[in-house]
């Protein structure tokens, strides 16, 4: 039924493995090229943030169907400190700095859906979602 | 958005889960039931679809079609119809829908008919079964009890994929609609122009832009005059996806300029915080490219001598 | 896996021929900041037509790069940026500010070309 992975993050090798899945997975779907690396592209701030915040995680790449639309979901978990000030980390603007921040609001822009939820017992967890054109 | 479940007081709280199997029948007496209502339905094909077709024709559905055309699907229909009743596939008759769906939908069939007549074959087949086995109350009771809850499932299927068929057409059809409106037109040799007309939403600006680079990759372009003198208005959102063409075209090696930036379209982009300096920005179309071909070093001659050679 | 660097006159030619892990990313970084001092090159380019993805580290390292080769004397343009790589880009605010940018080789030369012949002609 669905197509699901799940890739343990905690080094950069494992950044560059997770965004291949989500490409892979988003080619084997259909997605238009554009959408399969916006997909990626997600995925790799995505499991940067756990590596710099968190040291590890893990994400979990899947397909979802809702009706005839189809799309991809991943999650990406932590454990980690969870971030101080989410309204903050995802005001635009923060993610241009120099630093670039979490780069969640750009990852949000990227996406269709986006949820976070994250606090200093249960670490962070972003989910995402992005549908086939 | 999932799909409807049909809500019926004899279903005994059985789960017809959305992966659309119709419940295998729970005892071999079903099993017979069922065959020998499918008999029933292969031996009276012929009147019980003219029967059929009389009621299409009498309700007025299916105007847009042919009495042959409407024949032949109505076959297919029914031999489908009865093929799902005998094996409880669902997705040979998903696969069927979305095939019916596809063909009828540009002959311009509404929801309401593809509802409507696979509604009235329910009836006309169920009717055949009360006049058959009248006689025994008691078994016309447990030939419906099978039959009922398989051929809702199958009305359902049937509807839902003709419903989803058509989202899907609409959306095709509002992409190729917007990437017919916006052209990027190459004038000269490494400089495009993209004029922008009308009512901006995100979606279409994304699609923009992404348009826009292709073009700037396929004809190497230098510079992108982009003319926003047709936009009607422009909010944040919008704005920031110009920035972002800017930007993005910007790393392609392209340079763009803007033009026809009205007063309030200006206002707007130094209210969500761009720096007009950074953007390269002229005042008209004309001006624009004239701009642009200084910028890839033709000589620019006054218009009304058109002589441009590179310097 | 190592990215090789050419030299062409004065300049260096860095073609990334697969996805780079971080390592190999920064491994590039300075190899071509030593080279640079190491031949006096004016100029450097990176292409990275091959990479399908560029993300913050990405674009971080780059402008690193960009900044060291600078300090050593020489500039440094980056190509063949993929048009859905650029557009993933600048949604979540990856401009590569204060690096300079051309569609490919070709045009990464030309614009050196320029850019250098205006150093010596001010010199």
């Amino acid at each position: 039924m669905a197509n699901e992975t799940v890739v343990s993050i905690n080094t950069d090798t494992d950044v560059v493995a997770a965004r291949q899945k989500g490409r892979e997975l988003a080619t084997a779907l259909g997605f238009v090229s554009t959408d399969s690396t916006l997909l990626a592209t997600a995925i790799s701030e995505l499991a940067r943030n756990i590596i710099r915040y968190a040291k590890k995680g893990e994400i979990l790449i899947a397909s979802v169907q809702s009706g005839d639309r189809v799309g991809i979901t991943v999650v990406a978990r932590d454990n980690g400190p969870g971030i101080a000030n989410i309204s903050l980390a995802m005001q635009d603007g923060f993610s241009t700095s120099g630093g670039l921040g979490l780069g969640l609001p750009g990852v949000k822009r990227l996406m269709d859906e986006f949820h976070l939820v994250s606090d200093a017992n249960n670490g962070t967890k972003v989910t995402i979602k992005k549908w086939k054109r | 958005m999932g799909d409807q479940k049909v809500k019926r007081s004899e279903d005994k709280g059985k789960d017809i889960s959305p992966v659309r199997k119709i419940p295998p029948p729970d005892d071999e007496s079903t099993v017979s039931l069922l065959r020998e209502l499918v008999n029933h339905l292969r031996k009276n094909r012929t009147q019980l679809r003219e029967e059929w077709a009389r009621r299409i024709t009498a309700a007025k559905l299916l105007g847009a079609m042919t009495s042959e055309e409407m024949f032949a699907e109505a076959t297919s229909v029914y031999d489908n119809y009865v093929e799902v009743l005998e094996t409880g596939a669902v997705e040979a008759l998903q696969a069927y829908a979305r095939d019916l769906s596809e063909r009828i939908i540009p002959r311009g069939v509404e929801t309401d008919e593809v509802v409507g007549i696979v509604l009235l074959l329910r009836d006309v087949l169920a009717r055949s079964l009360f006049a058959k086995y009248q006689t025994d109350f008691q078994l016309l009771n447990r030939i419906l009890d099978a039959y009922e809850p398989a051929a809702n499932r199958i009305a359902n299927t049937v509807a839902v994929g003709f419903v989803q068929e058509r989202e899907r057409i609409i959306r095709q059809q509002q992409e190729a609609i917007r990437e017919l409106s916006t052209p990027v037109l190459q004038v000269r040799e490494r400089l495009l122009i993209l004029p922008i007309i009308g009512v901006i939403d995100s979606q279409r600006a994304r699609q923009l832009t992404e348009q826009l680079l292709r073009g700037i990759r396929t004809n190497r372009a230098k510079v992108v005059v982009i003319d926003i003198t047709g936009v009607a208005a422009m909010d944040a959102t919008v704005a920031n996806h110009l920035v972002q063409t800017v930007e993005a075209s910007r790393l392609l090696g392209a340079t763009v300029i803007v033009t026809g930036l009205s007063p309030e379209i200006a206002q707007t982009l130094v209210t969500i915080g761009v720096d007009l300096g950074k953007m390269n920005t002229v005042g008209d179309l004309q001006g624009g490219i004239e701009e642009a071909e200084r910028l890839l070093g033709y000589k620019v001659t006054p218009f009304s001598e058109v002589s441009q050679q590179p310097i | 896996m190592e990215v090789p660097i050419l030299k062409q006159g004065l300049y260096l030619i860095a073609s990334i021929q697969a996805a780079l892990s971080d390592v190999d990313l920064l491994h590039l970084r300075d190899a071509l900041a030593e080279k640079v001092g190491k031949f006096r090159a004016r100029g450097v380019i990176v292409d990275v037509t091959v990479l399908d993805v560029m993300d913050s580290f990405a674009s971080r390292t780059l402008r690193d790069l960009a900044h060291m080769t600078r300090l050593r004397g020489a500039e440094t343009v980056i190509v063949g940026i993929q048009p859905e790589v650029a557009f993933a880009m600048v949604q979540l605010g990856l401009t590569l500010e204060g690096v300079d940018t051309a569609l490919d080789l070709e045009e990464g030369l030309a614009f050196l070309e320029k850019k250098t012949k205006r150093r010596t002609s001010r010199g």
